[in-house]
This record gives structure tokens, sequence and C-alpha cells, in this order.
């Protein structure tokens, strides 16, 4: 049987635990508010460089002097996973959704006898990722200095990228992050940022004349390419961001309600055994005055 | 006259998205003024100010952006900027 005092001390530790998720869960709840906000707040400018990206592309025709970023380089043998993940654990499955997302697809393009490189943004994913694949880590992006996603930050990871696909690095780009839809549902999405994905423009709205171009649809398509990619990363890093925090919330919420559970389980273990004590001491007592 | 639909957005928000008379922007091969009905242009932009004129004949408003696109199409005129200062 355990005795009192282990037992007091148990439901110490679990309440003092509790104390710390419940602390964690409400700083998780004022950071996503700002991270959801932010998120939200940068998507109209996503999604309008994509339009203007699919309708200027549709009207360019495919040539050897078109930017590689539009025409790819011809091959997909070599393929880079950009992963985003976090800094900091306790999100829940939020960093190992994305981790699996990226490992299920880097395992279909192996078997078909592709290379995969990675290409990691924060530092949850490496442990996994560097067990796994553990010569294919082309570069680890360092966010630890960042406490909040700024476009800057999105353009020199782009940069980056695009200096390494202009070196031959790389084929094609898969972005791995987690896209946010509330605090209980993240879900991990997988896109192709090089070479830009056509969606083909659903609806051909009456096109009244060509589109003029200033200074010339090379010139332009040279200049919004590259900033593209550093827009699609800077959505994710955003998406991410307020992901983490919504993941984070609700895992500690559900680790103070367990913690929770367990101090009523335990209290109500603790004041069985404080009873038991005391009957076997009464008991003791009046067999000792019965003997005399 | 119809009025102009146009909209000024940045990576991190939308700014401006308003009916307005016209928009004199700082393209990279020189300012051009978008009206209603303005035939479909794409154009680069170069760091400069932006001037959205809310009635014929009044004062500008002016932002000051750096660099991006801006976009003319049978819906209205679009400003992707990098960096937008709007005075407080």
């Amino acid at each position: 049987m355990t005795s009192l005092k282990a037992l007091k001390g148990r439901i110490a530790s679990v309440k003092s635990t509790q104390k710390i998720t419940k602390a964690m869960k409400m700083v998780a709840a004022a950071k996503l508010r700002r991270a959801q906000m932010a998120a939200e707040a940068g998507r109209p400018y996503a999604e309008r460089l994509d339009a203007m990206v699919a309708s200027l592309a549709s009207s360019v025709s495919i040539s050897p002097q078109t930017s590689k970023l539009l025409a790819g380089t011809g091959k997909d043998d070599v393929h880079l996973f950009v992963i985003c993940t976090s800094d900091r654990g306790l999100a829940g499955a939020f960093n190992s959704n994305i981790v699996r997302a990226a490992r299920k697809s880097a395992d279909i393009l192996i078997a078909q006898g592709k290379t995969v490189y990675f290409y990691l943004v924060g530092r949850k994913g490496r442990a996994v990722i560097a067990r796994l694949y553990p010569k294919q880590i082309l570069h680890q992006f360092d966010t630890g200095e960042i406490k909040q996603v700024k476009f800057s930050d999105a353009q020199a990871i782009a940069a980056d990228i695009v200096e390494r696909f202009n070196g031959g690095a790389f084929d094609v780009a898969h972005l791995f992050y987690a896209r946010f839809q509330s605090a209980l549902v993240q879900e991990p999405v997988q896109q192709q940022i090089i070479p830009v994905e056509i969606v083909p423009a659903a609806k051909v709205e009456g096109v009244s004349g060509a589109t003029e171009y200033e200074p010339d649809e090379e010139e332009i398509l040279a200049d919004l390419l590259p900033r593209n990619v550093g827009v699609q990363i800077y959505r994710a890093l955003l998406e991410n961001a307020a992901s983490e925090q919504g993941s984070r919330m609700t895992a500690m919420d559900n680790a103070t309600r367990n913690a929770g559970d367990m101090i009523n389980r335990l209290s109500i273990q603790y004041n069985r055994t404080r009873q038991a004590a005391i009957t076997t001491e009464l008991v003791e007592i009046i067999s000792g005055a019965e003997a005399l | 006259m119809a009025d102009l639909h146009f909209e000024l957005v940045t990576p991190d928000r939308l700014i401006r998205s308003e009916d307005v008379y016209m928009v004199v922007v700082p393209g990279s091969e020189g300012d051009f003024g978008v009206l209603a009905g303005h035939a479909p242009v794409m154009s680069s932009i170069r760091e400069g100010e932006i001037a959205i004129y809310r009635t014929n004949g009044g004062e500008p408003e002016r932002i000051a952006i750096e660099g991006g696109f801006a976009e003319v199409n049978e819906k209205g005129l679009t400003v992707l900027a990098e960096k937008a200062d709007i005075p407080a």
C-alpha cells in the first residue's frame, strides 16, 4: 500500500504540473489570437498574387528563355522538401503531423527512384528527418531568433532556396506546413512552389483585349516569380504560427483536464488510505484495552 | 461615371479596398493614372508614392509604397506592394 506521505507528495506534484499546463494554455490562447489575425491578414496578398501569376503564366508561351521557376528544369529527378515546423514542442501532434506528411511523400518519391533533399525551417523536424534520411538534409534555417514572423524572414528563406535552385541543386520544391483551420483542426498540407503550380483559371472572365505589360512579360515574370516563392513561404510561416499555438492550446487544455482527473483520483485514494489507517489504529487501541 | 474599384495589399494586410475616382501609380516606366474602365495593364512598381483621388479634383491621399506590382483588369485596380507607409 502506498504510504500517506507518498500520496501527498504525488498530489502536490500533479497540482504544480497542472498549474504549468494551465499557464501554457493561457499563453497559447493569447498568442493564438495574434497569430490568427496575422495569418488572416496575410491571406489577401497571397491570393491576389496567385491570381496574378496564374493570369500571367497562362498568357506567356513557354520558350527556352522562360524563367525556370515557371517552366521547370524539364526534369523531376531531384526534389526538395521545405518542411516548416516550430521551434518548441509540447504542441500536441502539430510537428509530428507535418513531418509524417512529408515522410509519406518522400517515401513514395524515393520508391520511384527519385532523390529527395530536405530543407528544414524550425528545429522540431530535425530529429526524425535526421534519423530516417541522415545524409539528405540540405540546410536548416534557424528560426530561433524570430518571435514574430516578418516578411523579410520569408524573403531570406526564399532567396536562399531560389539561389540553390538556380545553382541546379534540385528540380522541384515542395513546401510542407500546417494550414490553420481552427484551434482544434490544423491540416498538414503539401504545396509545390517550384516550378509554380499553375492553377488553370477556372473561370475565363470575358477577357477584353490582351493585357498590356510594362515593362514586358519576361521582365515582370522574372520579378514576380521569386517574389511569389517568398510570399508562399511567408504564408506558410504565418499559417504555421497560428496552427502551432492552436495545437498547443488544445494539447495543454487536455493536459490540464487530465491533471484535474488525476488529482481527484489521488485525493480519493489519499482519503481512503487515511481512513483505513485511523480504523486500524482504533482497533488496536480497543483490543489493547479489552485485554487488560 | 462608374467608380474605380481599388485595392492596396501588402503581405501583412489589406490596406485599402474601396471605390475611388482615380489612382496614380508609380510604374517602373513612369507614373500612370488609372480611371474606371482602364484597359487591362500589368506593371511593376518602383519606389514612390501612390496618389488616391477619391473625387474628381479633390485632394489626393498619398501613400508611400515600395516594390511590387499593379494590375488593372475588368474588376478594377489591384496594387500589390511589398511595403506601404500609411501616415497614421
